[in-house]
Order: C-alpha cells, then sequence, then structure tokens
C-alpha cells in the first residue's frame, strides 16, 4: 500500500467526555463508546452498552439516505446491526448525545496493518451546526489516548464539505490515484 | 446475449463469477471471462502460475452450474482490454464485480472498474 503520512505530528487533542452548545443552542455532550454490541451484553455488565447500541441503532436508521458514502451505513436495520457490531469491536468511537438522543457517531477502525480507517456520521438535521469538529476533536483525542498512532479515510471527490473538515484537522492528500480521495493524519 | 466478465482474482471479481454462471446458466446467456492478475491478490503471485490458478478457479467455479465459459487471458491492465474486447467483438454486456470493502466497510472501486465505467461504450452491469 503506497499510503503516504504526513511529515508532521497532528495536534494535541482534546479528550472526551466533554461538552458544548452547538450552534443551534443544543447543549451537546460528546463521549466515548462505554458498550459493544447486545452480545457482549453480560461481560460488560448489560445494560449501558446495550441502551447505548439501541441508541446508535436508532441513529442510523434514522439517517438520511443521501449522506450515505460508499455504501455505509447500510440502508436496512438488520444490515446496521451487523455493520454496527464489526466496527464497534475496534474499540474507538465517540458518540455526540443531544439528551437522550445519540446524533453522531465517530469511530476509528483498525485495519489491520497498524493503522486506523476513520469515519464520522452526524444525523442529517445536527448537521451546519459545528457537531462534527467536536466529534472529530473527541475522536482524535480518544485515538490519542488508545496510542492510536496513524489514522487514514477516504472521501468521495466531490464532497468539498468533508475534505474541509478533515484538512482543518491536519489531514493531507496520501493517494489521489484511487475512485475516492485518501487522506491521512500522524496522530502520535 | 453476449456477455463478457472480468475477473482479477479479487473476492468482489469472483462473487461476480457466481452470480453471472448462475444466471447465465438460466438464460442461456453466451459467457466470456477475461482474466488478469490482480497484483495486490499478493496469494495468487504474478506471472504464468498465478494466471493458471485464476484459470482453474474459473473453470471450477463455472463448472458447480454445469455452464462451459470461454476464457481469455488478457494483460495486466485489465480495465482497459475488457473495453476494447467488448467493442471489437461485440459484446452485448460488460460485467465486472462491485468493489471491495474497506476494514470500515466503505466500498471501494479498482482503477479497473472505474476505467471500465468511464470509458465502455458497452453497457455495463456491476454486481454487488
Amino acid at each position: 500500500m503506497s499510503r503516504v503520512y504526513p511529515e508532521e505530528l497532528a495536534r494535541e487533542f482534546e479528550r472526551p467526555p466533554f461538552e458544548f452548545d452547538d450552534e443551534a443552542g443544543r447543549e451537546i455532550a460528546i463521549r466515548p463508546s462505554e458498550g459493544e454490541a447486545p452480545n457482549d451484553e453480560e461481560e460488560n455488565g448489560g445494560e449501558k452498552g446495550n441502551k447505548e447500541f439501541e441508541a446508535l441503532v436508532e441513529m442510523y436508521v434514522a439517517f438520511d439516505p443521501a449522506d450515505r458514502a460508499q455504501g455505509i451505513p447500510p440502508a436496512r436495520e438488520s444490515q446496521v446491526r451487523e455493520w454496527l457490531g464489526t466496527i464497534l469491536e475496534g474499540g474507538c468511537d465517540v458518540l455526540a448525545w443531544y439528551g437522550g438522543e445519540c446524533v453522531g457517531h465517530a469511530t476509528l477502525v483498525p485495519d489491520g496493518e497498524d493503522a486506523y480507517e476513520l469515519a464520522i456520521f452526524v444525523l442529517d438535521e445536527y448537521q451546519r451546526a459545528g457537531i462534527g469538529s467536536q466529534l472529530m476533536e473527541g475522536l482524535l483525542g480518544h485515538g490519542q489516548a488508545q496510542s492510536a498512532e496513524r489514522v487514514w479515510l477516504t472521501v468521495e471527490r466531490w464532497n468539498d464539505v468533508a475534505m474541509a473538515l478533515y484538512r482543518k484537522f491536519g489531514f493531507e492528500t496520501s493517494d489521489t490515484e484511487s475512485f475516492e480521495l485518501e487522506m491521512a493524519l500522524r496522530l502520535q | 446475449m453476449e456477455v463478457l466478465l472480468g475477473v482479477d482474482g479479487t473476492d468482489s471479481s469472483l462473487r461476480a463469477l457466481e452470480e453471472v454462471t448462475e444466471r447465465a446458466a438460466r438464460t442461456g446467456d453466451a459467457l466470456t471471462v477475461g482474466i488478469a492478475n490482480d497484483p495486490d491478490a499478493g496469494a495468487l503471485g504474478t506471472g504464468t502460475d498465478a494466471d493458471d490458478d485464476l484459470e482453474t478457479q474459473v473453470r471450477e467455479i463455472a463448472d458447480q452450474v454445469g455452464m462451459e465459459v470461454e476464457v481469455r487471458r488478457l494483460g495486466s491492465d485489465l480495465g482497459s482490454e475488457l473495453v476494447e474486447v467488448a467493442q471489437t467483438d461485440d459484446f452485448d454486456r460488460l460485467v465486472v464485480g462491485g468493489g471491495e470493502r474497506s476494514p470500515m466497510g466503505k466500498i471501494e472501486l479498482s482503477s479497473d472498474t472505474q476505467f471500465v465505467l468511464l470509458n465502455a461504450g458497452t453497457s455495463v452491469t456491476l454486481v454487488r
């Protein structure tokens, strides 16, 4: 794989949990995920992880199909559950909460080559209010706390908003040859 | 219908092969499989041995549904060769795999697939 990471290290990011008021005046909490898929319920002491998982499923079921990227999140609830079960195993997930509603999710998934693939999702009606930036901040802070060193992502070339967000956090283009644009960041 | 399927040895291309042979066995479509090495599919290696392996694999999958397929060995630049062959030999349909999944589950289209989608003069089916 010919992925090129920036020479420079990223800055230190704020570690979750933290709270802020978004641009629409809503109080949003950014928190690391505490549980895994429901089948791990017993080992994790149950309830909390399960509730969180169900809140995440609910968010993805309500997700605007137009906000899908490269086939994720999947369309049907059963597929959402299966997909979440797989990516939550990676163990580096940060959620945005508005009261008891999960409105955003950012995740690092190990790629098996000592690096992590990043993705971030914000529910349609909570977009354009600064939640994405805070979620990125919290995810990268959580990643640093968990000793993740290198992070990469792919983004559709027309998605200027997402690309601007990634650049703001220090991501640089790492591969221009594939269908989607690939960007990378050195966390520590 | 004359169908040309591109197989580069990746999982998605082999899944496409399974689906297309099953369909062709029912509809009576004539199926030609263009194969090339996928330099990223490490286990297959490079060179003639790997081509033989892939050809054997293709024939085995076709055998499962009793399909006779014509296998054509195309060069390593599979995308452009598929487009070329589909046009010069008057195929009705070009079929390619629907892309591999990243660790996150994102679909990633190979550069060959991208080339086929943008340049084919034939209708293209992407198998999911």
